[in-house]
């Protein structure tokens, strides 16, 4: 693909937009408050968007359609989970952990458990899960402008991002963040919405599936390439292939030989590093290894026991995970109260189910359109690759233009909310929280994870933020959930769920890093390992604290009452005032209630 | 607070001849008396206030799991139907097969109806609660 000008422009426009907004709205920004928690003053609606055109990530935008071209129906569990686990956070969690007064994580759990050694604890999670989430963002970047710009290293867009997310989040913290990430929510929408209504009915106008002349996608075939193509093989990948099929191979090995006019049996076929495989219109296409191979397996969900344990496995960690994710939570304590966080994740359900639907047809038009990314296995480009598959020249280049926007705005919003969250755990809990060290602190969330995205081997976006959600699920789901409706939680008992469900799941994580260096030994279930951890985790929680009943804090009943009773009462006691606030503020709530 | 700020160091910088009248309110007959006194009855907690607090949580705990194990009974039993029942995967409804309709389209609508269901509880709880506690 030669270098894309619109889509580059598009990207600058994105860039420049979300510099400006966020630009404008960091001038009134200058309190402790307004850098944590935006002062608590954000209506339900903007909040709502804030929060999804936060959580609408690299993976949402370009990985659910990547994972749907490669792995059919059982990817649609990554959007079901997506949007459920916002509705378990509202059944469960929203309200009582606004009306706790809370402005961290970690400082939650100091209010409710009485302990300072267990706000370090999870202090130390909420970086670990934050950093584990910003990586595959910054490597979707790369990938995103590597696509339209073949020529540039793949750190380049990882660096853009860090650039714009470290300028705005300097500059305004939460306050900032909130307006641009509204702002990218609505941007996304429209840059996955409009692409995929233009191309469905370029799709029905050329007369559907018929008109392509591919492969149905109920038929038990394996999808065929719908043009000649080239493909070059960056890392070394192993083929399944279900029909026989010859290409060209030049310039790496095959099957351990050298290329050239190559017949591939039914079976397993390896391809080295840096071969060009040549198709011709028609053949059918090899699938990497471990994905569907025909189209009739591609549609049907759960086709073995072993695919029934990891899709329960990952609806449970993407159901419970959410709730669990530290840049989400952050943004519910901007609500004003307990009732404006319920209605904001009820909002949040709306426009998160909108935007879904559409990922979803892009990744089954894909499917006809861009095969060839099946061979590669790089089908997060799905999203980027199709609009000139289906619309070459002009159109195809705008529409691909405004997806790449999209993306780019995907990683833009998800890292200022995870670089803000972190940053503000960063700055609280071991710097002094003063605006200057949340500066510093945002400075130390940027750069890390920077160099950690580049020196590790990009995986599909979604499964590693799959992980994410696994540890996010197996360590604060279990704290938030019965720390907020349990009355006899100890902190010892906190600290061992934690410790034990984080454990497992980063053990699974290292083992699968280093599996991935040394031949893929690992079983699937080290991708996806929550339906072993988050009832180990509960479980630890329970028994630890019922064992360590002694440890009780005294005003547990008090800050229960705090968490549950309705706002009108007037108990919420914001403890960011308390620690940060002007002496007024200060002295207002030493006086005891204030009731709006 | 805003009272007492108005007066105090500004007249200490010329002798004024007569201190101005003054309002003393000890108690604002306006204000709901008994509303204060259950409030503050729940602030600290007496043995009448820990019971209705309590039962207050429960309620909202039960409907909160109520909707969870709906949730979860009709997601749950998808994986487990499709690996059954494989020759779903057959039937389409209006052009696509019926897994995809399950699991790419009617699950959004049906999230947020639930969603929507909750919160109207939820509210009607929370005022029922309040409504209990200011009668």
């Amino acid at each position: 693909m030669e270098l894309n000008a619109w889509a580059m422009a598009g990207i600058l426009l994105v860039g420049l937009a979300t510099f400006s907004i966020g630009f404008r709205s960091s001038r009134l920004a200058n309190t402790t408050q307004d850098f944590l928690v935006a002062r608590r003053t954000v209506r339900s609606r903007r909040n709502a968007a804030a929060i999804s055109g936060e959580y609408l990530s690299a993976a949402s935008f370009l990985g659910i359609a990547g994972l749907v071209l490669k792995d059919g129906a059982d990817a649609l569990w990554y959007p079901i989970g997506f949007t459920a686990g916002y509705l378990l956070l509202m059944l469960f969690v929203a309200a009582p952990l606004r009306r706790s007064g809370a402005y961290t994580l970690p400082d939650f759990c100091e209010a409710r458990l009485g302990s300072a050694g267990m706000r370090k604890l999870a202090a130390v999670f909420v970086i670990f899960i934050g950093i584990l989430y910003l990586v595959p963002q910054l490597q979707g970047a790369g990938l995103t402008i590597h696509q339209v710009l073949p020529g540039a290293p793949v750190w380049v867009g990882a660096a853009v991002v860090s650039g714009v997310v470290f300028v705005n989040v300097f500059g305004g913290g939460m306050r900032a963040i909130t307006v641009v990430q509204a702002f990218q929510y609505w941007l996304k929408l429209f840059a996955i919405a409009a692409p995929t209504f233009v191309m469905v009915a370029l799709f029905f106008g050329d007369g559907g599936v018929r008109g392509a002349g591919v492969t149905g996608l109920t038929d038990p075939m394996p999808p065929r390439f719908p043009a000649d193509v080239v493909i070059t093989v960056e890392t070394p990948v192993v083929l399944t292939v279900t029909e026989p099929v010859t290409l060209t191979a030049t310039g790496g090995r095959v099957d351990g030989a050298l290329g050239g006019r190559v017949y591939w049996g039914a079976g397993q076929h390896t391809v080295g590093e840096g071969t060009e495989l040549r198709f011709t219109a028609g053949s059918p296409v090899p699938v990497v290894q471990g994905a569907p191979p025909d189209n009739l397996s591609w549609l049907r969900p759960v086709s073995g026991a072993g695919d029934l344990f990891t899709t329960y496995s990952l609806i449970v960690a993407l159901f419970l995970g959410t709730m669990g994710l530290p840049h989400v939570l952050v943004r519910f304590y901007t609500n004003p109260d307990g009732r404006a966080a319920r209605r904001t994740t009820l909002h949040v359900l709306m426009l998160l189910g909108l935007f879904y639907l559409f990922p979803i047809m892009l990744g089954a038009l894909s499917r006809l359109y861009v095969p060839e990314l099946l061979v590669t296995g790089k089908t997060d480009a799905a999203v980027l690759a199709l609009p000139m598959k289906i619309a070459p020249g002009l159109l195809g280049e705008i529409l691909g233009a405004v997806t790449a926007a999209g993306a780019f705005a995907a990683f833009l919003s998800t890292s200022s909310g995870l670089v803000v969250s972190v940053a503000g755990v960063l700055s609280t809990d071991v710097f002094k929280g003063k605006v200057r060290d949340f500066r510093f602190a945002t400075f130390i969330a940027v750069a890390v994870p920077f160099v950690i995205a580049w020196s590790l081997r990009p995986t599909d976006i979604t499964l590693s933020v799959g992980l994410s959600f696994a540890l996010a699920a197996s360590t604060f789901c279990p704290l938030l959930l019965l720390g907020i409706w349990w009355r006899k939680i100890t902190w010892v008992g906190a600290a061992a769920g934690m410790l034990l469900g984080g454990g497992l799941v980063l053990a699974a994580l290292v083992a699968n890093i280093v599996s991935g260096y040394t031949g893929g030994w690992a079983p699937a279930f080290f991708q996806q390992p929550a339906l072993v951890t988050v009832p180990a985790a509960f479980l630890a929680v329970l028994i630890m604290s019922k064992a360590t009943q002694s440890q009780l804090p005294l005003d547990a009943n008090r800050i229960r009452m705090r968490m549950h009773a309705p706002d009108r009462l007037g108990f919420i006691r914001d403890r960011d005032i308390a620690r940060f606030g002007a002496a007024e503020d200060r002295a207002r709530l030493a006086n005891g209630r204030h009731r709006r | 607070m805003s009272k007492h700020a108005a007066t105090g160091p500004s007249d200490g910088d010329l002798p004024t001849p007569r201190p101005r009248r003054k309002r003393v309110v000890l108690a604002d007959s306006r204000a709901p008396v008994t509303v204060l006194r259950t409030v503050t009855e729940l602030e600290e907690q007496t043995s009448w206030a820990e019971e209705v607090v309590r039962g207050f949580i429960r309620t909202q705990f039960r409907t909160a799991v109520a909707l969870a194990l709906l949730v979860m009974l009709l997601f749950g039993s998808l994986p487990l139907l499709f690996f059954l029942i494989p020759t779903m995967s057959q039937v389409s409804v209006a052009g696509v097969a019926l897994p995809w309709v399950l699991l790419g389209i009617a699950p959004f609508p049906l999230l947020f109806g639930i969603g929507y269901w909750y919160n109207v509880l939820a509210e009607r709880h929370e005022r029922d609660f309040v409504d209990m506690v200011e009668k």
